[in-house]
């Protein structure tokens, strides 16, 4: 009698039906929105969000590659999220590093200390950083959009890297040295390569964060646009409809694009760090 | 052994402390060059904290190094002119066997013709000819302690570092590995310092070995001298196995309260009405074990004053019958005099 | 081979700096850690600091302009006005609603997960999750404006099983209804729910992962039915996921704007009011005072949380 409750607890093939239904639900709760979106792209109606579509054209895809603002706001955005990256990955990297490879009084402060700028609200980092700017009377600028976003992305890059180095065996390191390699040399040819997939996993995770970011860039852009501010002006003052459901799509699908490919990076470099039986 | 006058290293008062613990404890040392010299103990006795100290991966607390007359303490790993072959092999997994094993050489921008002829070269060495092209992650824990040996060779290195290299391998290919460490050592002629907690592997490879407990050095010596002559209880018990009787126990069988190591396969075991035997000493007791072990026997014998040795007899004559009727039976136990070995108290 | 040696490594200028950082390790830590931790320190705890420092300034009705003197006037502006208890309550009350919601729907999920499915569909599950976590908030919250207006799917859909009474019923309920579905606290509880799902899913499903099968057959093994278990050992320890979770979803919930502007009805939330306060109003003093207000919530939060383990289960 023992033996069937434990079979039974060992069981993968019988979930209770009302467990599956709400797993169901909870899935198409989370990604129906984004087919109505697109959905939505495809309409010819441009003032209301009546269903069913009046008619299906593909006119607004074409009229989305003519406007000049919004390729404005893609190429800030764009650009915005460059910046960012570039520093992150460099503060991110240099973060990790320290906190690895030294036992310093204070290392989990300075994890959480990295973490903070994207665990308080958003509200909070942004008012913060419109204080501080205003305080000092600088002007606000693309250069105020990177450096409010280079602080909550610095979290991406550091998050990776930092798992990567903990599961890289410290005796790679030592192997080096001892076969005449100094600490720049051993970096630049044993440990960069064996951080390299998750340094860019990270980087790619940032740009996507970086570009999406709304909350913090309302308050430290001057009359920028970035995109996401483009697509908010669109969510409260809606004027041609379609057009923006176009945009929201190729959006998601092209910054899609950057976090598969993180996710892919993150598998590849596991499991190969470990030498010895 | 060639050996010259400069030690190809010397330890003066070397310690190592971290906090309160000294896992190294005012160690001098001395090894010669050309030698296997095999660091031995227990775990936590600090014999690799000894290892890595040389090497440079860490630093003494108090205390100097010396290679072949340079001191070196304080210099980062890789301006010494010593290498290493590491316990989990730390083959760099993003490199193949042939760029791993040329890393020193690549390192020196020795050019690359140069070097792919030495990688060949070191790989027949090791006996994994042709091996330059695969990956680490393709290889037997076997192959890559020997990848890991070639890396460390190709350098040249007047001293080689083994951190309990043959600890992952299963026991007939360490046997194997044991023979062919040495066998390299000999041809290659350079001084090897091994680091290993299996006093058995210590005695099959080494010319010298230094027994350490306690961040201290018990006893430095050949194989052979450690074995008939410890020097310490430590020693005694540590490498191989060894009766240690002291007390009143000792008093019985050889007059003196002082403890004596006597070896278990030194030890005779007679019926009590036999002839005594010259030069001896004799106690009796009964057979309160017998273990039968094939290619010898052990007996625990309890003595009739109190205590208890073991006895190791090879079974050259008798069969398992004849040896386990042995239980229970009253023995004497005889033993020459010159075998026992009196192990003095230990000033601290 | 064994006496030709060869030289240690030319002694370039490189070298002599990585022996020197080798040898002075501290040195080394401060080179490394400097860059990041001052920017840290000082674009972002600045800014913080200049935060708190706002809060003390004042706005000067006459002028328009920001006095810069350490003043009480301005607190005293915001703890007077009962509005502003008002809208933090609101506000607190949405959170916490969204965060029961969020572990509601997120637990079977996360459970099936865990415990039903392959390796394949668990990784497919995973994506599924992930994916929308990753996509783009503002889409997201646009999505629902397209699905929840008066004349869309959902509209729709609830006219075809005739649910309409149903619906206006629900939106007559005096602090939870509104105008119209894309208008009331309803329609923003929705969405709220849909962006900050995935927030809670994936603590909870880290937490159930790392419960041993082991425990489970023991419990089975003792006696315990299903639900006993469920009860007794499975839910004890996936609760400090389920905190870690709620973090996320109260303290987003907490100092989101946009989802109340544009779905709200013209009441206040504490985001929507900083916004304003900042923006159209100029009173950046009044406005920092009052993001103090969901900081201290969430710190009194984080402790609680963390009292309950669930730092463990980040």
């Amino acid at each position: 009698m023992k033996r069937s409750r434990l079979a039974r607890s060992n069981s993968r093939r019988h979930a209770p039906l009302a467990l599956i239904l709400s797993s169901v639900g909870a899935i198409l709760f989370l990604n129906l929105p984004f087919l109505v979106v697109i959905l939505y792209s495809l309409t010819t109606d441009e003032r209301t969000y009546s269903f069913p579509l009046p008619g299906i054209t593909l006119k607004w895809f074409g009229e989305a590659m003519t406007r000049a603002q919004l390729w404005d706001s893609v190429w800030l955005s764009m650009r915005v999220a460059l910046g960012a990256t570039v520093v992150a990955i460099i503060l991110g990297t240099l973060a990790a590093m320290a906190v690895n490879n030294s036992r310093f009084f204070g290392r989990e402060t300075v994890s959480f200390l990295v973490v903070l700028p994207i665990a308080l609200p958003g509200i909070v980092t942004g008012i913060a950083l419109r204080s501080a700017i205003s305080l000092m009377d600088i002007p606000f600028s693309f250069w105020t959009i990177v450096i409010g976003h280079a602080t909550f992305c610095i979290v991406t890059v550091y998050n990776n890297v930092i798992a990567r180095l903990r599961r890289t065996s410290g005796s790679l390191i030592e192997a080096s040295m001892d076969l005449g390699a100094n600490t720049f040399q051993t970096f630049r040819y044993v440990v960069l390569p064996n951080i390299i997939t998750a340094l860019l996993a990270g980087g790619m995770l940032s740009f996507a964060l970086s570009f999406d970011e709304i909350i913090v860039t309302t308050f430290t852009a001057g009359h920028q646009e970035t995109l996401p501010i483009w697509i908010l002006t669109q969510l409260t003052r809606p004027r041609e409809r379609p057009l923006t459901n176009v945009v929201a799509v190729l959006v998601v699908v092209i910054m899609a694009i950057p976090i598969l490919l993180a996710n892919r990076l993150t598998q590849e470099g596991a499991g190969t760090s470990t030498p010895g039986e | 052994m060639p050996s010259s006058s400069t030690p190809a290293i010397r330890f003066t008062n070397v310690s190592r402390h971290f906090g309160e613990v000294k896992a190294v404890d005012e160690i001098s040392l001395d090894i010669l060059d050309g030698e296997f010299f095999t660091l031995l103990g227990p775990s936590g006795s600090g014999k690799t904290t000894c290892l890595r100290m040389l090497a440079g991966f860490d630093q003494p607390t108090t205390g100097s190094i010396l290679l072949h007359g340079r001191d070196v303490t304080g210099l980062p790993p890789y301006e010494r002119d010593v290498n290493t072959v590491f316990q989990d092999y730390a083959l760099f997994p993003h490199m193949s066997v042939g760029e791993n094993v040329a890393y020193g050489l690549m390192i020196r921008q020795v050019p690359k013709a140069e070097r792919e002829k030495r990688v060949e070269e070191v790989l027949e060495l090791v006996r994994l000819p042709g091996f330059a092209r695969r990956r680490p992650s393709q290889l037997s824990g076997g192959q890559r302690q020997r990848v890991a040996l070639a890396r460390a060779l190709i350098n040249n290195p007047r001293v080689l570092l083994l951190d309990e290299p043959l600890g992952a391998l299963d026991f007939k290919l360490r046997q194997q590995m044991q023979i062919e460490l040495k066998a390299i050592q000999k041809r290659v002629g350079i001084t090897f310092v091994f680091v290993t907690h299996d006093q058995e592997e210590a005695l099959t490879m080494s010319d010298r070995i230094a027994v350490f407990d306690h961040g201290q050095i018990e006893q430095v010596g050949t194989p052979a001298e450690l074995y008939e002559h410890p020097a310490t209880a430590f020693v005694a018990g540590f490498v191989g196995v060894s009766n240690l009787v002291n007390g009143p126990v000792a008093q019985a069988i050889t007059g003196s309260p002082t403890m004596f190591s006597i070896r278990p396969e030194k030890i005779h075991l007679t019926d009590p009405s036999a002839p005594m035997p010259e030069d001896s000493y004799c106690v009796e007791g009964h057979v309160r074990e017998v273990i039968y072990l094939g290619m010898y026997t052990r007996y625990l014998v309890e003595l009739k004053g109190g205590g208890e040795l073991t006895v190791m007899e090879q079974n050259l004559h008798t069969t398992s019958m004849d040896v386990l009727a042995a239980q229970g039976r009253t023995v004497r136990l005889t033993w020459r005099h010159d075998h026992v070995r009196l192990i003095p108290e230990k000033a601290r | 081979m064994a006496t030709d040696s060869l030289a240690p490594a030319r002694r370039s200028n490189f070298s002599r700096l990585a022996t020197f950082l080798y040898q002075h390790p501290r040195v080394a830590l401060a080179l490394l850690l400097g860059p990041p931790l001052l920017w840290l320190g000082v674009v972002y705890l600045g800014a913080l600091l200049t935060l708190v420092a706002q809060s003390f300034f004042h706005l000067d009705a006459y002028s328009g302009k920001i006095v810069r003197e350490l003043t009480l006037a301005t607190y005293a502006d915001l703890l007077s006005q009962a509005e502003n208890y008002r809208i933090v309550i609101r506000t607190a009350g949405m959170a916490a609603a969204v965060t029961l919601g969020a572990v509601v729907i997120a637990f079977p999920l996360a459970y099936f997960m865990t415990r039903y499915a392959s390796p394949r569909l668990r990784a497919l599950l995973y994506l599924a999750v992930l994916l929308p976590l990753w996509s783009n908030y503002l889409v997201r919250v646009f999505a629902w404006k397209i699905i929840l207006a008066k004349e869309g799917i959902f509209g729709w859909f609830i006219n075809l099983l005739h649910l309409g009474w149903a619906l206006d019923a629900l939106l007559k309920i005096p602090l939870i209804g509104g105008p119209s579905l894309a208008n009331s606290m309803i329609g923003m509880f929705l969405v709220f729910l849909y962006v900050w799902l995935p927030y809670m899913i994936l603590p909870v499903q880290a937490a159930l992962e790392r419960l041993p099968r082991s425990l489970l057959e023991a419990s089975g093994d003792l006696g315990a039915k299903p639900y006993q278990t469920f009860r007794y050992v499975i839910l004890p320890l996936v609760f400090p996921g389920v905190v870690a979770g709620s973090i996320f979803t109260f303290s987003l919930t907490l100092g989101d704007f946009i989802i109340p502007e544009a779905f709200g009805t013209s009441e206040f939330f504490i985001g929507r009011a900083v916004y304003v306060y900042q923006g159209t109003s100029g009173n950046l003093p009044l406005a920092a005072a009052f993001t103090l207000i969901p900081i201290v919530i969430m710190g009194i939060y984080l402790y609680l949380a963390k009292r309950l383990g669930a730092f463990e289960a980040l």
